[in-house]
């Protein structure tokens, strides 16, 4: 299996603080990787590193094998609203709060050059069913909807261009325990159906569990463990793993 | 008419600045659509009242130009007679309301009806140069999006109207893309008037005092108006024929006529309807 | 013929940082094979380590030492030494393993748990369903529970949920941790004949079966886990 996203070496210090330091990391097609660890581990920062977002101070991050320092701010904002998507934790920072559900949805397709306002619209209410948001909603402002199905709209608006690599800052953050569920189960769903990698910052052990196939721990700036999720839940081997999974309360 | 002032230098503008600006114009002209930032001078006039156009007109003035001012369509409102003075009294150039006649025409919100030529320069007023400032309000962005031609955003302005209004509601400063590269302001002219910026033979040049930026299309450049292919652009007029020349095809201003609800639609562009009536009376009297 | 799964020499302890880092080794030496069509019961005393080594054949533990080479793909994959996406692959593929507990997304209905794993080798939603449906009732669980999430199930369900899961890919290895613990004896009866039928039809089948009428009628022979020597 190839890699699409392969970083190698990446160290960012903030001052004094090391915020990353010697990491390495690569995803595949189809891959659900999850990163976790406690607040001020460097989780995500490593995201905002990954997506291009912040530039590390050593280090590669290799996009099919294209150096994304290399490439110019013009190709990586191509690459953010093509075969990328970002999932903010706040869908107040992915949505656009004045624009109607189905603009929202619509923006990337019409940034990458749809011009047919039928179609459009009509991939919109498919991408609207897709995440359980009612149709009659396409024209409502993202601000009369509750939290978890901004959410939602978040997520359709970004797997509209069928990205190839989707990244996601603490999606079900701030959500109800009961949206929490629904949702994890719509992004496990879509990442299956459509063949999606999925990079998840969370610090949500049992989310992470049901929803990654791959699992990073991170603590101060370093991975201290990884590999497949139930082995790293079930048998962790560092210190700190261990600390980790025997602090999460069983349900 | 009265005598030029003196103590002044040409058309008001001292030199410098109008060496400044005319950089300015070039490299607008060589960047069609492109804003470009300038030092704007504090003009005897408000701000509002045209000061980005009057610097324009100013640092591209010969004492051999002939100057129409229009506002609104309008040879005689008080913001174009203001301007036509004012260029009367610092450069003693000439200056007339035939539009046939101008070397160069100034403008608020119109374009004449009488197609431009190659010999001619029309100079917009701008109030608000990015198009972009209502849907992303940081300036560093809206250039980042100019520099990545990342308009997607605007294309969702249209969307909105369509889904909420069942058609693009913009009537005027409808945005255009300019040589297929930049998306850009058109100034407030009725969306009506779009069509003509499109392949036009005269030079046009766009000034925003306040906004500090001037902007430029060369003769003969494609300008298209944005528009969804199964909900094309199209400019709109009042469904009325001029009261005053029979007109169906110019721009029509709604006047009230009395205050018993009378109203009547005539051409905004007054040079352009004082000629057609004049030609009627001449065909009527021979 | 090549074992569908063996062992060799398969070693396992834990090292408990929070206790001081004590390490205790409860695998050690395990020599194991199943071959298609065979099922082999782990035999030996609480404690001895069954539960750990069925871990460990399915990576869910990683293996201290030693080999498990599964026959995947037409080859032969160390899954003491296989990368994840590979355990993955084989997961998917290869081998299924039913354990004593449901751990499944809140919310999701039972049907789609079941049909899951179908979807995921391939098969399209609508026969993967009808198959989740089949093996539901064929263990008793009614149509009415079919389109709900199972968290609200008792044990015995869930159990049953769990096993339906298990069964429908029809993976040529499968693990069953427990099988029947919490099941009546009609429902003891269905899971013989499922192991019976998928034993029939070519799966290598390793178990641990408390219940001594269910191991006599599956496992053909039995394989001995002995309790490690306590080293610290």
């Amino acid at each position: 299996m190839t890699a699409l996203l392969t970083a190698t070496g990446l160290d960012l210090r903030f001052g004094a603080i090391p915020a990353l330091v010697d990491v390495a990391i690569d995803i595949s097609a189809g891959e659900v990787v999850a990163i976790v660890g406690e607040s001020g581990s460097g989780k995500t920062t490593l995201l905002r590193v990954l997506s291009g977002m912040m530039a590390p101070d050593a280090g590669t991050v290799l996009w099919q094998g294209q150096d994304l320092r290399a490439m110019g701010e013009a190709a990586r904002r191509r690459l953010m609203r093509t075969d990328w998507g970002f999932v903010h934790q706040n869908p107040r920072d992915g949505l656009r709060l004045n624009v109607s559900a189905g603009g929202n949805v619509g923006e990337r397709l019409m940034a990458v050059g749809a011009r047919h306002y039928g179609n459009i619209r009509e991939q919109a209410l498919d991408w609207l069913k897709r995440v359980e948001v009612d149709a009659s909603r396409i024209d409502d402002l993202p601000r009369t909807f509750s939290g978890g199905m901004q959410q939602r709209l978040q997520i359709a608006r970004t797997l509209v261009t069928r990205p190839k690599l989707v990244f996601m800052d603490e999606p079900t953050g701030g959500l109800d325990v009961s949206v929490q569920a629904r949702l994890l189960d719509l992004i496990r769903g879509l990442s299956r159906e459509l063949g999606l990698a999925v990079l998840i910052v969370t610090h949500d052990i049992a989310a992470a569990r049901l929803l990654a196939d791959r699992m990073l721990v991170m603590r101060r700036g370093e991975v201290v463990e990884q590999g497949l999720t139930d082995r790293v839940l079930d048998d962790p081997q560092h210190p700190y793993t261990q600390l980790l999974v025997s602090s999460v309360l069983a349900a | 008419m009265t005598a030029p002032e003196t103590g002044y230098t040409f058309a008001y503008l001292d030199d410098a600045t109008k060496r400044m600006i005319r950089r300015a114009i070039l490299k607008a002209v060589a960047i069609p659509g492109h804003q470009i930032p300038f030092g704007a001078r504090e003009m005897p006039l408000p701000y509002g009242w045209g000061t980005g156009g009057i610097q324009v007109t100013a640092s591209i003035l010969g004492p051999d130009d002939v100057l129409k001012v229009i506002d609104q369509g309008s040879d005689d409102t008080t913001n174009a007679i203001s301007i036509r003075r004012f260029f009367t009294r610092v450069a003693g150039v000439a200056t007339t309301e035939r539009t046939a006649d101008a070397t160069i025409v100034q403008t608020r919100h119109r374009i004449p009806e009488r197609a431009l030529r190659e010999d001619q320069v029309i100079v917009y007023q701008v109030p608000q140069p990015e198009p972009l400032s209502k849907l992303e309000p940081r300036r560093a962005e809206t250039e980042r999006l100019h520099a990545l031609a990342d308009y997607g955003l605007m294309h969702v302005r249209l969307y909105e109207d369509i889904a909420r209004l069942g058609h693009i509601a913009k009537a005027y400063d409808y945005p255009v893309m300019v040589n297929g590269r930049y998306l850009m302001s058109p100034s407030p002219i009725p969306a009506f008037d779009n069509p003509k910026m499109d392949r036009m033979p005269a030079l046009q040049l766009f000034g925003a005092g306040r906004e500090k930026r001037i902007y430029a299309i060369p003769p003969y450049t494609s300008v298209r108006s944005l528009d969804f292919e199964d909900h094309p652009f199209r400019p709109i007029r009042a469904p009325h024929a001029c009261e005053l020349c029979g007109s169906t095809d110019s721009y029509l201003d709604e006047v009230l006529t009395d205050d018993a609800g009378g109203r009547m639609f005539v051409c905004s562009d007054t040079d352009y309807c004082g000629e057609r009536q004049a030609g009627a009376n001449k065909a009527a009297a021979e | 013929m090549s074992a569908a799964l063996r062992t060799e020499g398969l070693g396992k302890a834990f090292t408990l940082h929070l206790q001081g880092g004590v390490r205790i080794p409860v695998l050690g030496g395990v020599d194991l094979a199943v071959h298609a069509g065979e099922c082999v019961a782990l035999w030996g005393p609480s404690g001895a380590g069954k539960s750990t080594l069925m871990r460990c054949l399915y990576g869910n533990y990683g293996a201290g030492g030693g080999r498990i080479l599964l026959r995947h793909r037409n080859g032969e994959l160390d899954l003491a030494t296989a990368t994840p996406q590979q355990v993955i692959e084989a997961r998917r593929e290869t081998m299924g393993y039913v354990s004593q507990f449901l751990r499944v997304i809140p919310r999701v209905a039972t049907r789609d748990i079941v049909a899951e794993p179908l979807i995921t080798r391939g098969m399209a939603r609508e026969d993967a369903a009808a198959r989740a449906t089949d093996l539901l009732h064929r263990l008793n669980l009614p149509d009415r529970l079919h389109g709900l999430p199972p968290a609200t199930f008792s044990g015995g369900e869930q159990q049953r949920v769990n096993l339906a899961r298990g069964f429908a890919p029809h993976y040529p290895v499968l693990l069953l941790d427990e099988p029947t613990a919490s099941l009546d004896a009609a429902n003891r009866a269905v899971v013989i004949g499922l192991i019976r039928q998928a034993k029939a039809e070519g799966s290598a089948i390793i178990g641990i079966f408390h219940d001594t009428e269910v191991r006599e009628a599956v496992a053909d022979r039995l394989y001995d886990v002995l309790p490690q020597q306590d080293a610290a």
